[in-house]
């Protein structure tokens, strides 16, 4: 970023930011990928849990894995439609690599957060069992989460969107990167859920944001890489 | 040449001693081992497991080391490297899961558990193949040298996470977990007698010594290949 | 006139796939100066422009581009308009919304004037607000050369200009190429050479 006026590239991540989020709302890609995903996989667990009620660890867990594969068909979009759309030379002419991975970061945690809070909401009132103890403890997981998600899952976007086969690829590159975040989240949600105190997840929480500070910058600074022929 | 040769005995000897010196309670001979009460004979995988488990994460790093190189300089040789050292990283990789799995059985019960340890293990094969699907997908030579370069760095910049933060939060059943008395270090200090160290290590050098061989072997046959 | 240069290439090379498209690619142009590119198919024409336009590295060689600007990446890409059939607008956008973003993205307020002037040069105004997914090749071709004007750039990269373009589209263009020399370079890349005794210097790409 040599010589480049803060304020100018503030506005460029902006407007890449909302030139994405325009662009959704008018197509809505992403957005319906994930309900269909979202209520279709909810759906499936409900009919499958019956009227049991299922412990509370193997219910944080479920709750990631549809997050996860919600995200999966979700967050690529930024990336992918740029590349199958032949858009991405027309933004490299426009803006430097930083502005647009922060935008497109920004975009994506917009989605995941939108994703987390539709699924953890259908989750509250429809399967049986999912009772939060410690909402404050839950609420700032899944908001770490989705932090933690983005932050992962918007540079990989940008690798898969430069290969082949980008729809499978895409879980298979993101799993192993995540796998830290699920653990940790899935171990915290699971806390949460029976009441945990906010102190005795604070270990938790520091590796939460330990990660997204570590895969933001790596991110940050492999972009470009990524981005430029 | 003489690297061959160095590797063949040191190997050899490491083979004859982790699997034929007798175990007895108090080791009087230098030939016997000391009998690890809970392990006894099963303690001998130590000289194979440990070593591929080791060698899996010291073929990534080389991997990712060439990988950097590659990106700063884009000289082609630097990607070759790189792939030729995630292929044998692969392989033990495997190798170590499978021993992991058969000692698991022996000592635990079942061949898997999810103990943090075992799935570090499982990740790492998992970022194997992430990195052999990503190479498949690209077709541009210097774009699937840059991508694999780089996914390799992020998927290094993970595995720390991994290793040594969550055996802490969660209890497992390796030495070194939350559980264990005897302390959470990465590297525990196992109740070895010191003979037994002397093989645990001349293993750990001859399996190095294998990766060194067959590393520079794999380069060699890529370069050809690539030249044609 | 200062003899001020407004591009520089040196020994530019590039590889792909472990082949060589080009090496040994020099020359420099300077304001008020227009460069014609040609070469056979293949030759590697686009892969040059997209060099200079800095979408692209070269395995060697470098281009400098200089003119009045902040300097920095934002300095480089505001010194080049470019025009190519690899651009592409965002086609769920009308013309004046891919304007706009093409200003905001650049980290420039957007001059809705401007804009309208420019659409109205290159006869896009009455569909202005269509998606530029229901254009016809032809108005593709004229909405990329208000893309590549809104700035005021004082270099224009044209890869094969006339593509797509009918009667009208190639008078609008000659027109653009016309007033953007008086007091800008211009570049093209193409296999066209009806025109090509305008041109101030030549490169020939062999392929």
């Amino acid at each position: 970023m040599r010589n480049v006026a803060p304020r100018r590239w503030l506005l460029s991540v902006m407007a890449v930011f909302r030139k994405d989020l325009h662009s959704e709302l008018r197509t809505r890609y992403a957005v319906s990928a994930l309900v269909m995903f979202v209520i279709t996989t909810i759906a499936i667990i409900m009919f499958s849990l019956g009227q049991e009620n299922a412990p509370p660890e193997v219910l944080s867990g479920m709750l990631w894995v549809v997050i996860f594969f919600g995200a999966m068909s979700g967050l690529s979009r930024t990336f992918v439609m740029e590349e199958e759309r032949g858009t991405s030379m027309t933004l490299q002419l426009l803006a430097p690599p930083s502005a647009v991975y922060f935008g497109k970061l920004l975009f994506n945690f917009v989605l995941v957060t939108a994703l987390n809070i539709f699924t953890v909401l259908l989750f509250l009132f429809l399967v049986n069992g999912f009772v939060v103890q410690a909402p404050l403890v839950f609420i700032l997981t899944v908001f770490l989460g989705g932090c933690g998600f983005a932050s992962a899952t918007t540079v990989i976007a940008a690798i898969i969107a430069r290969a082949n086969t980008k729809g499978t690829l895409y879980p298979v590159l993101s799993f192993p990167i995540l796998l830290p975040l699920l653990v940790a989240v899935i171990d915290a949600t699971k806390s949460a859920a029976e009441g945990a105190p906010l102190d005795q997840v604070g270990g938790v929480f520091q590796f939460l944001i330990s990660y997204i500070v570590v895969l933001t910058t790596l991110s940050y600074l492999l972009f470009e890489y990524i981005w430029k022929d | 040449m003489g690297l061959r040769i160095t590797l063949g005995i040191l190997l050899t000897l490491v083979l004859l001693a982790g699997v034929g010196f007798p175990l007895s309670p108090h080791p009087q001979h230098w030939y016997e081992l000391p009998v690890i009460p809970g392990l006894e004979e099963k303690a001998r995988l130590i000289f194979f497991h440990v070593p591929t488990a080791w060698l899996s994460v010291i073929a990534f790093l080389t991997s990712m080391y060439f990988g950097i190189r590659y990106l700063r300089k884009r000289e082609h040789i630097d990607d070759i490297r790189s792939s030729s050292a995630a292929g044998l990283g692969f392989m033990f990789c495997v190798l170590a899961t499978l021993t992991g799995a058969i000692w698991a059985k022996f000592n635990w019960g079942s061949f898997w558990n999810w103990d943090p340890r075992e799935t570090s293990i499982f990740v790492l094969l998992l970022i194997y193949g992430a990195y052999f699907s990503l190479r498949s997908a690209i077709e541009n030579t210097e774009k699937r040298a840059t991508l694999s370069s780089v996914y390799s760095i992020l998927a290094a910049v993970t595995v720390p996470f991994f290793i040594f933060i969550l055996p802490r939060i969660t209890s497992g059943l390796h030495p070194g977990a939350k559980g264990d008395p005897d302390g959470a270090g990465p590297v525990v200090e196992f109740k070895m007698s010191p003979n037994m160290r002397v093989i645990f290590f001349s293993s750990l050098i001859a399996f190095t010594l294998l990766f060194v061989w067959m590393f520079q072997l794999r380069v060699r046959a890529a370069k050809l290949e690539s030249e044609q | 006139m200062t003899a001020q240069i407004a591009i520089k290439a040196e020994g530019l090379k590039k590889v792909f796939n472990r082949r060589v498209v080009f090496e040994g690619v020099s020359f420099s142009l300077a304001p008020t100066q227009t460069l014609l590119i040609s070469g056979r198919n293949g030759s590697g024409k686009s892969t040059l422009v997209k060099i200079v336009a800095g979408v692209l590295s070269p395995t060697a060689g470098s281009v400098s581009i200089s003119g009045p600007s902040e300097g920095g990446y934002f300095g480089h890409q505001a010194l080049i308009g470019m025009v190519s059939p690899y651009l592409q607008m965002y086609e769920e956008f009308s013309a004046e919304e891919n304007l706009l973003y093409a200003s905001t993205i650049r980290g420039e307020a957007y001059d809705q004037t401007r804009a309208h002037e420019l659409l109205r040069r290159v006869a896009l105004y009455a569909r202005k607000d269509d998606p530029v997914r229901t254009y016809s090749s032809g108005m593709k071709q004229r909405i990329k050369y208000a893309f590549a004007l809104l700035h005021r750039p004082p270099i224009l990269l044209l890869d094969e200009p006339m593509a797509n373009l009918d009667a009208d589209g190639i008078a609008i263009v000659r027109e653009i190429m016309q007033e953007h020399r008086r007091n800008g370079a211009v570049l093209v890349a193409t296999n066209d050479l009806t025109d090509v005794d305008v041109y101030d210097k030549r490169i020939t790409l062999d392929a």
